[in-house]
């Protein structure tokens, strides 16, 4: 679980920051989505290293998947008797976990059928002229909501899953408590932001 | 005081339980929760009736027998045992839940009465250190630095309640299990066994059904004797310490 | 038959502790003792009752030695034993503080802390092992109070003059019996203890002559067991419970030694009970029991109480002339500090007179102003925050502020099922072990020994001992529940639990355990006399006949019943506390925690008559007749009896 979320997540900083050169205007944009197929060349031929990373996320995305069926089933199995008195006082990130999981999942299917393969992309698609197709997307209503919504999902994620992953791989201590803490929220944060900017832009014409 | 309170009642692990209402009068704030207890099941006694099963034994707040989720918190509102817990917490006309502890692992013997026999598996399996009676080198052998011998003393303060399960949305054991392995683990004397003692004993707490960790830190916040949240960190380093090490034979 | 009807019997002449010098006593029993070869240990069968820290502690090592140990306590855990509630911490003769002390001089200030009521030879081993157990903890990773340079660090306790109390905060208890229940844990796990928990002992089984197993109630589904060994230890604590409000835990309780002692097993010096003098007062008629308050609070503390009866106003405002602070002023050298038997009494003495304060006068202001004033606040904090936020949670009060209130309760019980110098009762194959058992603390325990002596008699003592009794009769015969002996056991088992079922009456097993508390507490408490005692064993067998026709008790047998397992252990308070009533009267002397009003110096103090009564009263059950007082004569070689004074 750990392992797998901290390399979607070094994946997600990865995209965040490549996102936000549609700030740059359609040529810089598009030369970076150009570059992302060539990357590693000429060592690498076309795509090769594109699909590496393709591979290791599938991979990481069925493994943080299986793990959290099989942590869902056995926790649901340990309290199988809910308190009739109920009360909740975890932070809103934890408890929505599972859920928020199921949500991210939902939406990376709809987010590669938009923007990889085109399939429910509104307006043509076009392969190799990214910029367009993400101004696509923006202009219609349900994009932006889709897109946003899913965005605080993964910051909500983050912000339990960064500081969780710690825990798990034994790097937190008292000491280290707020420092891990701090750093978990900054990354949502930053996740977030950076990612809502670009359908904020689309939306109000600085990026069209 | 007057109080409503509705208790689970249960005849045995093999029969169905559900609340039942029961009016209790004349509370005083001084009187302990069990002691509210007490009296409800003097009244129903010589009402004929079968007094309200709960585990309590030393009510001063140390043996860890007291056990009950008052309502929806594990030994209550307060930061104490169940035992310790008085009266002055509620006012006069409050309706209470209670209720047992809630965990696969723990299964309901009566009423609010819970087999916690996992947690004596789980220490079977390696919280202890090898040392037979008469075997002992001379107590001032090996110095402990203080900051060890406090970090083990504080883990070791660990009343074996269940609390943590019982307040865990996943009913997990990690933070019984973290605070006896770290209490043993720290220690100098503790050292040999180190490796063989934490990946036994988290395969202990695995194989008695307690559920994984998700880290929400409700058992930190439930527990009594205040084991810290991180000391789930540091069983997960001595863990994957000790799987690094047995991987390398 | 009257209790007071007593016959007195053949005294005990042998005790099998060795002659010659005190101190190699014990190396001398060691060896005569003979031996069992170590692949016929696994042959015997050792039956445990308890898992306190002296059960505990000899379950796990029998269990190493080898032997197959069958262990019962009556708590969900064996780690949930009442030694867990020990606070203070455990003495040893370690001298690391190099301040003089030495085995001598612990075997001294027991022998005089206890009164000169307990042998010189069982306190002598107490003393010598105590180095032992030290070691023995730290290598089962107890987490002792430890200094910077990283050595254990200790602290002077119940007025010794030497620093040799070893401690883990105020849990010394919980940390020492979770070592002794971690070493358990490992012979449990390694199949070499069979542990039954939430199963209590209703019965011992005799089998001619000799101890051969106990019967059993399994308390969950309600069944009666039979268990079967070659020996039995009973590990099962005190019976200050029967004084209804006590420290101890709500469900320790006096049945397994009281149902030995019904089966042969003398019972010694059973008035010998001591009374803590700081404990939170009670409350009200709710209050199930009562709560310690660690005794080095008398370290800084004052204790007093207003010079006028029935002054009621709140501690600040009656002014400093209006105090009595009555410790400092009728012990002046030792003021505050005085021991826990003559702190306790003057505390009754005082709320006797009408000046008792708090709620129903039944309590003591120990103030700590002075203390804040002088050390500042910090300082005192530092030293107490924990006791004092204990106290807050309890009371409500804040000591900082309001003066804490205080009142002495029955603590421990220093008489106990009678044994040698091995530990075996005079049953045969029935042994004994910490609190259970009389042997070490004569009239008074000194603080911070009772768990030296419960470890050491579970870690050292018993396993050294025992293997003489096993070695001596190697091939017993089984033993099955068709034996008409156990038959009749099991029989009067089940007619008892019947019988306290089928009455049906109309009064609650604690409205009859709170009556007879409440009788022992005014006549057999603190201050006895010979009126008092005498009434009180009038008054017991009515208590007792009153029980048997009005006891209601719900539910089944065959169940999970809390109200059963309470009765059950009344009828054994009803009769245990007539036999501390005539013991009380008996020793018409004050010694240690027993202080008769007849017997006193013409400062109060308590006086001793060694003339008279410088023995063990070891009583025998008289079933249908009187008891039979055995006396077992008490030589001091080493320590002079002298009598105590503190003004």
């Amino acid at each position: 679980m750990a392992v797998s979320g901290l390399i979607m997540l070094g994946y997600l900083v990865a995209h965040v920051a490549g996102n936000l050169k549609v700030f740059f205007g359609p040529e810089e944009f598009n030369a970076y989505g150009h570059w992302l197929r060539v990357m590693g060349a000429p060592v690498l031929h076309h795509e090769w290293a594109l699909w590496l990373v393709r591979i290791v996320l599938v991979a990481a995305v069925v493994a943080h998947a299986v793990s959290a069926y099989q942590l869902s089933r056995r926790d649901l199995k340990a309290r199988p008797t809910a308190y009739v008195h109920r009360r909740r006082r975890a932070s809103y990130a934890t408890r929505t976990m599972r859920w928020g999981g199921i949500v991210l999942a939902l939406f990376i299917v709809w987010h590669v059928l938009d923007l990889t393969t085109g399939t429910v992309h509104p307006g043509g698609f076009e392969e190799g002229r990214p910029y367009q197709n993400v101004v696509d997307t923006f202009s219609t209503w349900y994009g932006n909501v889709v897109y946003i919504v899913a965005m605080l999902a993964v910051g909500l994620h983050v912000r339990h899953g960064f500081w969780s992953a710690a825990q798990t791989l034994g790097v937190g201590n008292a000491r280290r408590e707020r420092l891990l803490r701090a750093l978990a929220n900054t990354l949502a944060l930053v996740l977030t932001a950076g990612f809502v900017s670009v359908p904020v832009a689309v939306m109000t014409g600085v990026v069209s | 005081m007057r109080l409503n309170l509705r208790v689970w009642r249960q005849k045995n692990g093999a029969a169905e339980g559900a609340m039942a209402t029961y009016e209790v009068d004349g509370i005083s704030a001084d009187m302990s929760f069990l002691e509210m207890l007490d009296t409800l099941n003097e009244d129903l006694i010589l009402r004929g009736e079968d007094p309200v099963a709960f585990d309590h034994d030393c009510r001063e707040g140390i043996c860890g027998a007291c056990s009950l989720v008052i309502n929806g918190d594990a030994h209550g509102p307060e930061r104490t045992t169940t035992c310790q817990l008085h009266m002055r917490s509620f006012r006069d006309g409050d309706t209470i839940d209670v209720e047992p502890w809630r965990a696969s692992a723990f299964p309901v013997v009566k009423d609010l009465v819970v087999d916690r026999g996992a947690f004596d598996r789980v220490i079977q399996a390696g919280g202890y250190i090898t040392a037979p009676t008469g075997s002992a080198p001379e107590a001032h052998a090996t110095p402990v630095p203080k900051a060890d011998a406090d970090s083990a003393f504080e883990h070791a303060e660990c009343i074996g309640c269940g609390a943590c399960v019982a307040a865990c949305p996943n009913g997990s054991a990690m933070l019984f299990t973290s605070a006896k392995i770290n209490h043993l683990n720290v220690l100098p004397q503790g050292s040999p066994e180190r490796e063989t003692r934490v990946l036994d004993m988290v395969a202990q707490m695995d194989a008695e059904g307690f559920g994984g960790c998700t880290l929400t830190g409700e058992c930190a916040t439930a527990c009594p004797k205040g084991i810290p949240l991180p000391s789930i960190s540091a069983m997960n380093r001595e863990w994957l310490r000790a799987r690094r090490k047995a991987s390398r034979g | 038959m009257s209790y007071l009807d007593y016959v007195t019997g053949e005294p005990i002449t042998d005790t099998k502790a060795p002659e010659g010098p005190v101190a190699e006593r014990w190396d001398t029993r060691r060896f005569q003792a003979k031996l069992v070869n170590p692949a016929n240990r696994r042959k015997h069968r050792i039956i445990v009752v308890g898992t306190g820290l002296a059960g505990g502690s000899a379950g796990a090592t029998l269990a190493e030695q080898g032997y197959q140990v069958v262990q019962f306590c009556f708590q969900d855990s064996p780690r949930r034993a009442h030694s867990i509630a020990a606070q203070g911490g455990i003495n040893a003769a370690k001298n690391y503080r190099n301040d003089g002390d030495s085995v001598h001089r612990l075997f001294y200030d027991t022998v005089k802390g206890g009164d000169f009521r307990a042998r010189e030879s069982n306190v002598h081993r107490l003393a010598q092992i105590s180095v032992e157990i030290i070691d023995q903890c730290v290598a089962q990773g107890v987490p002792f109070a430890r200094e910077y340079g990283g050595l254990l660090d200790t602290r002077s306790f119940g007025g010794v003059q030497v620093s040799r109390t070893f401690y883990a905060r105020g849990q010394t208890g919980q940390q020492l019996l979770l070592g002794a229940y971690q070493a358990l844990s490992r012979q449990i796990a390694a199949g070499n203890v069979e542990m039954h928990a939430r199963t209590e002992m209703l019965d011992l089984v005799v089998v001619d002559g000799r101890a051969r197993g106990i019967v059993a109630r399994d308390l969950i589904t309600g069944e009666i067991t039979t268990h079967y060994a070659d020996a039995v230890v009973l590990a099962s604590g005190g019976y200050g419970n029967v004084f209804y409000l006590s420290t101890n835990a709500m469900n320790s309780n006096a049945t397994a030694v009281w149902r030995a002692h019904r089966r042969g097993a003398y019972f010694a010096n059973p008035c010998f009970t001591q009374i803590h003098p700081t404990c939170i007062p009670r409350t009200g008629d709710h209050q199930s029991k009562l709560t310690l308050m660690s005794e080095s609070l008398r370290n800084d503390g004052r204790i007093w109480v207003p010079k006028a009866k029935g002054d009621t106003r709140p501690a600040a405002e009656i002014p400093e002339d209006e105090r009595d602070y009555y410790l400092e002023r009728i012990y002046p050298s030792f003021g505050n500090l005085v021991p826990r038997d003559i702190a306790s009494r003057a505390a009754k003495n005082v709320c006797d007179e009408g000046r008792g304060v708090g709620p129903g006068g039944q309590g003591v202001y120990l103030d700590f102003a002075d203390a804040i004033r002088r050390m500042g606040r910090a300082a005192v904090e530092e030293k107490y925050g924990n006791l004092f936020d204990m106290y807050e949670r309890i009371t409500a009060e804040n000591p900082y502020e309001v003066p804490m209130r205080i009142y002495p309760a029955v603590h421990y019980t220093m008489g106990g099922l009678w044994v040698d110098y091995d530990l075996q009762t005079t049953v045969p194959g029935l042994f004994a072990v910490g609190e259970a058992n009389f042997s070490d603390h004569g009239a008074n325990r000194l603080g911070a020994s009772a768990l030296m002596q419960g470890l050491a008699d579970g870690y050292f003592v018993l396993p050294a001992t025992i293997n003489d009794y096993l070695a001596r009769h190697p091939h017993a015969e089984p033993v099955t529940d068709d034996h008409p002996a156990v038959r009749e056991v099991l029989a009067e088992t089940e007619d008892r639990l019947n019988l306290l079922l089928a009455v049906d009456g109309d009064r609650t097993p604690d409205s009859f355990h709170r009556e007879l508390g409440e009788l022992m507490w005014e006549f057999c408490g603190m201050a006895r006399d010979e009126s008092g005692l005498r009434t009180a064993l009038e008054r017991i067998p009515k208590i007792r006949e009153e029980f048997w026709s009005r006891i209601k008790v719900p539910g089944s047998g065959q169940e999970f019943n809390q109200s059963l397992e309470k009765a059950n252990r009344i009828v054994d308070y009803l009769e245990l506390a007539e036999l501390m009533c005539l013991d009380a009267l008996h020793r018409a002397e004050s010694c240690g925690g027993h202080f008769r009003e007849e017997s006193q110096t013409p400062d109060g103090e308590a006086a001793r008559h060694d003339e008279e009564f410088a023995y063990v009263a070891a009583w025998e059950f008289g079933g249908t007749g009187a008891p039979v007082l055995h006396k077992e004569d008490l030589a001091f070689e080493y320590v002079h009896p002298t009598q105590r004074s503190y003004a």
